[in-house]
């Protein structure tokens, strides 16, 4: 019978079925970060155990590191404390960390795929629910919680139930001016942001066999805004030319042996799904979420819905939605008045999101009322984007140009909004006090999208600017 | 860190409840990722739900009639977004024992098995019909039954499902699972050297 990459990968991690009925599953690579981790390696100190398997475990710092001044100490002694901790548990178990002084620091899943330590075929775990990101190259990635970091650690295996497989595919070719964002905030519109609960998601069809790596990323990424703990796309020639050469990717001859075996992975021809969904690829407009939750979204030339088009039981978080957002039901999103423009996050941080924004960035300068933030993803990243002269783009056009991390996405650094501040942002999530700010408000959309908002001063249509 | 263990079984727990109304409450919702800057979680229950309480004076973690409560009732998707452990952490050290609801995201699911927090679904009519007696009676006991999967309110019984495996887990007392796992032994070595990316290309 023909299988899926999920069967595959699935059977050749299970260590065995455990009394519950979950399997014990093999995690081939540990990611870990600065804000998940003290409490586990704690745990693990205070049972008296080691790192099961050091060389599967890589850490970096990304969530509270000032994008500004980043030499320590940090003037935040509590983001401080958590670097400290870091640094110390990272020496004191022999787990390597991608500190700034390696030049390879960056967001967890920038980094990742960067330095081709993602790879088809793997599971791969985080303290981080946007681990499903990693899922891209074909590798069954998802976030757990600090105690099941320490589990990880300790026994390099989780106790896991095996996820129903739904395939999304997008079927027909993207229109101009539509990106990957819009691709997987549209999907999230359509089946909604529990609909992926206790499924992975393939994403599959001629849209998505089209994209580039970076756009698999973006798309996998949301997932779990989705419902869905993992998703990913199938190894295919984009993934093996993407992975050739990256550091911890394998060299030479024995690089060719992998793509034969990364072959083998994908979900093969005539595999059956528990469920199928399709979307239509060429239907999809720039999209741009009105909410708080990222489901609440419109194409850019709609209009916000109103609390009676949602089925009964959705209708108080649309109420609610419309008051914390200060939005009128029937109002167009487009021309809603800005503060704040983010282009970055694990999301949108990689070079291709910068490329995108700076496009648009050369047709204008950021709004007077505006204030506007480029934050790469990794250092790698900003190296690449200085390179092209992408930060002088920007500059130019008054954005502020700053170091890598998590930043603004979630607001655990100095970057966040303040009061009802309204942001344009390539992050993932519109949530109630995300961006750092308990009244403040969201907007999601593309980097395109965000840079379009940031030089109109609200939000636009990016295919008026670029046209 | 325990194998299975009547201690940590996770049978019945009984106590009071407090609604907390609304679908897709997540993880930044019930603490906001700037009280996340700790080293440990000892602090967390004290942010449990910071904003949304001085957002909103009624709601229910603010309210004394709750004080005590140890079951929380909620709506659809609770717990969706951030995989941060935080949040069950808050919940946990804040008085909650159990939680009933809707549905709930899955990783926060997850983290609450890992506490020995139990999640029991119950239908959207079974909910509504709770948290509006909850409210009109918060001292009536509240109970949950993981094993026969049932939550009981003053002389209803109320049918609820949680999945196989996290119920085994709790019933069993086998939820805090790294002793469970370190069972496995050289299994684990075993499984990792038939990995061509562990063995080598």
């Amino acid at each position: 019978m023909a299988r899926t990459l999920l069967d595959k990968v699935w059977e050749a991690h299970t260590v065995r079925t455990l009394p519950s009925g979950q399997t014990q599953l093999l995690i081939g690579l540990h990611l870990i970060h600065e804000v998940t981790t003290p409490q586990a390696f704690q745990m693990l100190k205070d049972a008296k155990l080691k790192v099961r398997m050091p060389e599967r475990t890589f850490g970096t710092l990304d969530h509270i590191i000032p994008t500004t001044d980043q030499t320590r100490p940090y003037a935040d002694p509590l983001a401080e404390e958590m670097a400290e901790h870091m640094f110390r548990n990272m020496k004191e178990f022999g787990l390597p960390l991608f500190d700034m002084a390696t030049g390879k620091q960056g967001i967890v899943h920038v980094i990742g795929p960067e330095l081709g330590l993602t790879q088809p075929g793997m599971t791969i775990a985080c303290g981080d629910s946007h681990t499903a990101t990693h899922g891209a190259v074909g590798a069954i990635a998802f976030g757990i919680g600090t105690t099941q970091v320490r589990d990880v650690l300790a026994t390099q295996c989780l106790a896991m139930a095996k996820p129903k497989l739904r395939q999304v595919r997008v079927d027909g070719a993207l229109a101009p001016g539509v990106y990957a964002k819009d691709v997987i905030l549209w999907i999230i519109n359509v089946l909604g942001v529990k609909g992926g609960v206790g499924y992975a998601y393939e994403y599959a069809g001629p849209v998505i066999d089209r994209m580039t790596m970076e756009e698999r990323l973006t798309v996998c990424n949301m997932s779990i805004e989705g419902g869905a703990r993992f998703g990913y796309v199938n190894p295919d020639q984009t993934t093996y030319d993407y992975l050739r050469g990256r550091q911890y990717a394998p060299q030479g001859a024995a690089f060719d042996r992998a793509v034969a075996q990364w072959k083998t992975v994908a979900t093969e021809p005539g595999a059956s799904f528990d469920d199928v969904k399709t979307i239509a690829g060429g239907s999809i407009e720039p999209v741009v979420t009105w909410g708080i939750t990222p489901g609440m979204s419109v194409g850019v030339s709609q209009s916000i819905p109103t609390p009676e088009s949602a089925p009964e039981d959705e209708r108080p978080t649309y109420r609610e939605a419309l008051s914390h957002m200060d939005f009128k039901a029937g109002q167009p999103i487009k021309g809603a008045k800005i503060d704040v423009a983010f282009v970055g996050s694990c999301t949108n941080g990689r070079l291709s999101d910068l490329r995108a924004a700076a496009e648009v960035a050369k047709k204008g300068k950021v709004a007077k009322h505006v204030r506007a933030l480029i934050v790469p993803g990794s250092q790698q990243v900003a190296k690449e984007a200085e390179a092209e002269g992408l930060h002088e783009i920007f500059r130019q056009a008054g954005f502020e140009w700053r170091k890598a991390g998590c930043s603004m996405c979630l607001g655990m650094n100095p970057d966040q909004l303040v009061g009802r501040e309204m942001s344009a942002s390539s992050s993932n999530r519109n949530f109630i006090g995300r961006q750092g700010s308990p009244t403040g408000r969201t907007l999601l959309m593309s980097p395109a999208m965000v840079a379009a908002a940031a030089i109109t001063g609200a939000v636009a249509d990016v295919r008026e600017i670029l046209r | 860190m325990s194998s299975s263990n009547a201690t940590y079984a996770r049978k019945q727990i009984a106590g009071r409840g407090i609604p907390v109304t609304g679908n897709d409450i997540d993880t930044d919702r019930i603490i906001p990722a700037r009280f996340l800057k700790e080293v440990t979680f000892a602090n967390m229950g004290e942010h449990a739900f910071e904003d949304a309480k001085k957002a909103n004076p009624e709601h229910p973690f603010n309210s004394p009639a709750y004080k005590g409560a140890s079951v929380l009732v909620v709506g659809q998707n609770f717990g969706c977004g951030s995989s941060r452990e935080h949040a069950p952490q808050a919940l946990m050290r804040w008085g909650i024992r159990a939680i009933v609801g809707g549905s709930f995201g899955e990783i926060f699911f997850g983290n609450c098995v890992m506490l020995g927090i139990p999640c029991l679904r119950v239908s959207q009519a079974d909910l509504e019909w709770l948290q509006k007696e909850i409210s009109r009676s918060p001292q009536t006991p509240l109970s949950v039954d993981v094993e026969k999967q049932e939550v009981r309110f003053g002389d209803r019984v109320i049918k609820a499902t949680v999945p196989d495996g996290p119920r085994n887990q709790l019933v069993n007392g086998q939820w805090d699972s790294t002793a469970v796992l370190l069972e496995a032994g050289d299994r684990i070595e075993a499984t990792a050297k038939k990995l061509p990316y562990v063995s080598g290309y």
